[in-house]
């Protein structure tokens, strides 16, 4: 090093113009509450089970999205369609309960891919954060989707 | 008279505590907001309008949290350790001159709380004093880590007060005073001393940053080394009145290099505002001039902590030993030489 490097002194107040320069940049911030960053197209997030074109559930409680899970997140109980619910289920066997373990999912998506019936997509937002452990365990309540309004 | 003069003093004192303190607090903010917009951040936005209450969210947040003190410590000396730090990051604003006397009431009234003719000297021994309250609570705390950031703060305030110290009798042999307030006086209008000094002002600047433990000198407290340094035992209001008296200490530091270098209260034009102003206001706004040009040095603080990356140890001797120490004993020779020749020509 020359002389005029071991100063360091030009050193130094060459890196105060950068960070000074740095001050009137455009900020990265995005103030979350407030604005959202949008999510990408493969994004996966909470599970949601879907609903047809009549506002009946696609669950047909056949377990492969259980099966598949590496995970082991999902558990369900089957029931029998009884008469009188043809508006409420798609087809003759349903998922009375339908749990999702959400600090167990991995959201690997495999259960999306492993459903014949099309019930099930990892399009929601963020699990949001909880206090108790059972309170991460998701029922029907919370996954499936709202019922089309018909007007 | 007497009464008088006490009360005047009290007055006087009461509201430089309330600038020194009011200042330190925002001083915190500052900080955290001038880091994020140099990283491209905003900084704390949330208390109060873009932030602005922060700095009493934190002293709250100080208040309420557990206080513990380690039952291996030494209780005594844990507890005077910050208290120590604290007082004498205070007390060094006692001799600054904040701006030429105002008139009140027929009655001039000085803007300094004393006019001591060694006020230089005074100046020197508090910052030396400093190192006290970070010493005692770095070995009150019985913490590896804690002996290990007093340890650092000794060697490194020993080291650096020496050029501090030459660097200001280069200053003196041009001034020939140690009084603050006659040294302020001698810059009336742009006449300051940072255009007869300035090598004398860059080490007086490098070890000042030294002195108040600031980066590029933080090793005393250096969190990627040594956990926390000497605060790491510390918690609550005690390790608050640590981060406060840093903070006090870099108002105080640059209140004296305003003072000594950039001419204090004194700016160009005064002569025009004071008469404008009359003998009540002009003073006063010659003390915000001084705030200001502190403002100025607190940002380049600031500016410079996140900016130049920490020294290693052995770098900061170096640059203490080998580089500051025969700069300044240089600049001394040459403020010599020169003057002799002015005063023979």
């Amino acid at each position: 090093m020359n002389f005029w490097e071991r100063l360091y002194l030009p050193a130094i107040f060459q890196g105060m113009g950068i960070t000074f320069r740095h001050m009137f940049k455009k900020k990265e911030t995005v103030f979350y509450p407030e604005v959202q960053r949008e999510f990408s197209e493969n994004w996966r997030g909470m599970h949601s089970l879907k609903r047809d074109e009549q506002g009946r559930e696609r669950c047909t409680a056949c377990g492969l999205c259980a099966l598949s899970c590496p995970a082991e997140a999902i558990t369900m109980i089957a029931a029998e369609r009884q008469k009188g619910e043809e508006q409420l289920y798609r087809e003759e066997k349903y998922a009375a309960v339908y749990e999702i373990n959400m600090l167990r999912c991995i959201f690997c998506g495999l259960c999306e891919e492993a459903c014949p019936k099309e019930a099930i997509y990892l399009d929601g937002p963020i699990v949001p954060a909880d206090y108790l452990r059972k309170d991460f365990i998701y029922g029907k309540d919370k996954l499936v989707e709202e019922p089309m309004k018909l007007s | 008279m007497e009464l008088a003069f006490i009360i005047e003093k009290f007055i006087l004192i009461t509201v430089i505590f309330l600038i020194t303190l009011t200042i330190a607090a925002y001083s915190t903010l500052a900080e955290r907001k001038i880091a994020g917009f140099l990283q491209d951040r905003v900084g704390p936005n949330r208390a109060g309008p873009g932030g602005m209450f922060q700095p009493l969210a934190d002293g709250l947040k100080m208040f309420f949290k557990e206080e513990i003190i380690p039952a291996e410590s030494s209780t005594t000396l844990f507890i005077l350790g910050p208290s120590l730090a604290l007082l004498t990051a205070l007390i060094g604003s006692a001799v600054i001159p904040w701006g030429e006397s105002v008139q009140i009431a027929g009655t001039l009234v000085s803007l300094q709380v004393t006019d001591i003719n060694v006020g230089i000297l005074y100046i020197f021994g508090v910052v030396s004093l400093g190192v006290y309250g970070i010493m005692i609570g770095g070995w009150a705390s019985n913490n590896k880590f804690s002996l290990m950031g007093a340890i650092r703060a000794a060697s490194q305030s020993i080291s650096y007060e020496i050029p501090m110290g030459l660097s200001i009798i280069a200053l003196l042999m041009t001034t020939n005073t140690l009084s603050m307030k006659e040294i302020a006086e001698q810059q009336h209008g742009i006449n300051w001393n940072i255009f007869y000094q300035p090598l004398g002002f860059l080490i007086f600047l490098v070890c000042s940053f030294a002195e108040t433990n600031r980066t590029p000198f933080d090793l005393p407290e250096c969190e990627t080394e040594l956990v926390g340094g000497y605060h790491t035992e510390y918690s609550g209001f005690k390790m608050g009145a640590f981060m406060f008296s840093e903070y006090i200490n870099m108002f105080v530091s640059s209140a004296v290099m305003s003072t000594l270098y950039f001419g204090g209260y004194n700016y160009p034009g005064m002569d025009w505002v004071n008469s404008m102003a009359g003998p009540l206001f002009g003073p006063l706004v010659g003390m915000a001039v001084l705030i200001l040009k502190i403002f100025a040095f607190i940002f380049f603080f600031m500016w410079v902590r996140w900016t130049v990356p920490r020294f290693r140890y052995d770098q900061l001797m170096n640059l203490g030993w080998k580089v500051l120490i025969p700069l300044a004993i240089a600049n001394i020779v040459i403020t010599g030489i020169v003057i002799t020749i002015i005063d023979k020509l």
